[in-house]
């Protein structure tokens, strides 16, 4: 594929285990890719493993998506590097600790701020450059944490459920623009992130959840349950009455 | 799910923990993890060697990342939980191959170096460990040594049953192939006397490999199916699937399914089905090395006991041999013997000190385990092998003795003074009874 043709993918959290996965089918199809994370030498390993599948050009830089001024002056750099992007897939994010966001307001805002805040002001800035493009896709990691709160990890799932409720708006508002919004609501994924966690029948690895997710971004999707059985899975969950649903132990 | 477990199913053990590693340049420190620890990556080792009873396992299947790949001299560097199969999805529909592949590709690339796996093409191409350029070894002090071929460190690292310290990555020399196809040759042969005559053919063939009905007695015994073919275009060119089938084994099998009887229906059926004496193909690279890939976890028909593979090499002399005494043992006993593999090593020197081939006859043959029955018939025929001056493959054993380990393993105390102190396996505790 020559380079114009080439699919242009910036990748925010591209050191996590799901990001270098859907990274990995995208270099497979001869993209360019622009890698953000927050350690270099993981950037590196992640870049070269890339290279090697194929991906026609691989850019790094280190992005704290935390750190305000940084994060935006990281995202003018990317955006020029490219000259706009095709595929934007924002990944990043924590699984906090339920135990110590409910003993220490710090721990809970922490856990809002990586996985709600700092994703909004990221794509309040990368939504006004793709409705100027007036093409391409955003495609953001959430979860079905999101669905609904659990007391076992609701503060997670109050960050991903607000970041659901604004990829919805904007998804609302970028459609005139022809700039898709694809929200991604992984399931139990076997990674490092969830290696606390006791594994059970509904986990599934990394590789499958990129699969799905490279899928949903290709048809532009708008919401997307990876792998597709939690769609059933939540939809029950959600039609559960709150009377019912605050007695279970979830 | 993440189980650890060695291929066989025999012996079981529980590690007292699991301690995952994730990045080359993050690498455990190892000095202030207490007890002892042990690499793993996809558990196809058969017994114990895999295994770290007590002990704490680096698992190492995230290290699964390609780093440079030098298209010009064929050289490929990757991390050592990288399996094969990835390997070559990737380099096939470029022209490249590996230059050695088991009978399986989920196996790791630390894997193939800590077993010095060999492949159908040892008679020619000798151990994976000899296309090995360099690796780095990460040792329990901290230490990271890159290390290359003429390295006692890396003699000691290639065969040395991930015992000398945790491969973080290694630099292969891959082969060119005109296509993912291979041209094979499938020919039925009636007893040990035909496998002879066709394997005195192998150096025409790149890859040769018989297999075995083990159960005949008489003047069939040592019947089977010849298999050799070489490198072919094949169009059109396929992607390998990188993944493993859909189609699996879901649990254990209950005991007893793979009897001496259902086996020996299996055995004939397979000896007898293939239509014709003699065929002519060209087919795809993969079921053509890894006919047992389709199915996975297969080992699990064995049932919960599980099953041991006993592979061999005995030297190769003409006449009667040390071989035919090993068929009749195994064909007299009655164990409910699966079908064997039966192939010439080449004489290429294994680069590993604890490397298994060498030049002669290797046999591997399935037994479902059961018991003191099967040990008692593994024992005998560790003697016949001791007595040929031949060795036992610590990657399939789970019961060899102490004494035959040595016996078996000349340089042992060479290998011995590069072992890393804080690695150890139950497969080392076992034979090393100190």
């Amino acid at each position: 594929m020559p380079p114009e043709a080439a699919q242009r993918v910036l990748v925010v959290g591209a050191t996590s285990a799901i990001a270098s996965e859907v990274a990995r089918r995208f270099a497979a199809e001869g993209a360019r890719l622009y890698l953000t994370g927050r350690t270099a030498a993981r950037l590196d390993a992640v870049a070269s493993d890339l290279r090697v599948r194929g991906a026609a050009q691989v850019t790094t830089d280190i992005l704290d998506v935390t750190d305000r001024g940084r994060a935006a002056e990281a995202l003018r750099r990317a955006w020029e590097a490219y000259d706009g992007y095709d595929i934007a897939l924002v990944a990043h994010g924590v699984l906090p600790d339920q135990a110590e966001c409910q003993a220490s307001a710090t721990a809970a805002l922490a856990a809002i701020d990586v996985n709600f805040t700092s994703t909004v002001a990221l794509l309040t800035d990368l939504a006004n450059r793709f409705e100027a493009q007036r093409n391409g896709c955003i495609a953001v990691v959430s979860s079905v944490a999101g669905d609904r709160g659990r007391q076992s990890n609701y503060v997670y799932g109050a960050a991903k459920g607000g970041l659901d409720r604004f990829l919805e708006g904007l998804r609302n508002r970028l459609h005139r623009a022809g700039v898709s919004v694809v929200t991604l609501k992984p399931g139990f994924v076997d990674t490092p992130m969830t290696a606390s966690l006791r594994q059970g029948p509904l986990f599934v690895s990394a590789r499958r959840a990129a699969a799905g997710i490279h899928r949903a971004i290709g048809r532009r999707t708008d919401i997307a349950y990876i792998p597709w059985f939690w769609r059933p899975i939540m939809l029950v969950i959600r039609l559960l009455p709150e009377s019912v649903f605050k007695r279970l132990r979830l | 799910m993440r189980t650890y477990r060695s291929w066989g199913g025999y012996p079981r053990a529980t590690p007292a923990g699991v301690l995952p590693v994730l990045w080359r340049s993050e690498p455990p420190a190892l000095g202030r993890v207490t007890g002892l620890v042990l690499p793993y990556a996809c558990g196809r080792s058969y017994g114990d060697s895999c295994l770290n009873d007590g002990g704490l396992l680096l698992d190492v299947h995230r290290l699964d990342r390609l780093i440079e790949f030098d298209t010009e001299h064929g050289l490929l560097r990757c991390e050592a939980g990288v399996t094969l199969a990835e390997i070559l999805a990737l380099i096939v529909p470029r022209g490249w191959f590996l230059p050695v592949v088991p009978g399986t590709r989920w196996v790791s690339v630390g894997g193939a170096i800590a077993n010095d796996i060999h492949g159908k093409n040892h008679h020619r191409t000798g151990t994976f460990g000899a296309h090995v350029t360099r690796l780095e070894l990460l040792r329990s002090t901290g230490e990271r040594i890159v290390c290359r071929p003429d390295d006692e460190l890396f003699r000691a690292t290639v065969g040395g049953l991930g015992l000398t310290g945790l491969v973080l990555w290694a630099e292969l020399r891959l082969a060119r192939v005109p296509g993912a196809g291979i041209a094979m040759e499938r020919i039925r042969f009636a007893n040990l006397d035909g496998f002879f005559e066709l394997a005195a053919d192998d150096h025409r063939f790149e890859y040769t490999v018989a297999w075995v009905d083990c159960l005949a007695r008489g003047r069939g015994m040592g019947r089977g199916i010849y298999l050799r073919g070489d490198h072919a275009p094949l169009e059109p060119v396929g992607p390998s699937p990188a993944r493993p089938t859909r189609l699996r084994v879901p649990c254990d099998a209950p005991a007893g399914l793979l009897n001496h009887a259902t086996l020996r229906a299996f055995n004939t059926v397979y000896y007898h089905a293939r239509l014709g004496a003699r065929r002519q193909a060209t087919v795809p690279y993969a079921p053509f090395f890894f006919p047992l890939d389709g199915v996975g976890d297969w080992s699990r028909l064995y049932g919960t006991r599980g099953f041991v593979q006993y592979q061999c090499v005995v030297p190769d002399e003409p006449g009667e041999g040390p071989i035919r005494t090993i068929f009749e043992r195994i064909s007299r006993s009655g164990e409910p013997a699966s079908l064997a593999v039966l192939k010439r090593f080449g004489t290429a020197r294994s680069p590993g000190l604890l490397s298994f081939p060498r030049p002669g006859l290797t046999l591997a043959v399935d037994f479902a385990f059961r018991g003191r029955l099967t040990l008692a018939l593994l024992d005998e025929l560790d003697a016949v092998v001791r007595e040929a001056g031949g060795a036992v493959y610590p990657a399939k054993d789970a019961r060899m003795s102490p004494e035959s380990f040595r016996t078996f393993f000349p340089e042992l105390e060479r290998f011995e003074r590069q072992r890393d102190p804080r690695f150890s396996s139950s497969f080392w505790r076992r034979v090393h009874a100190a």
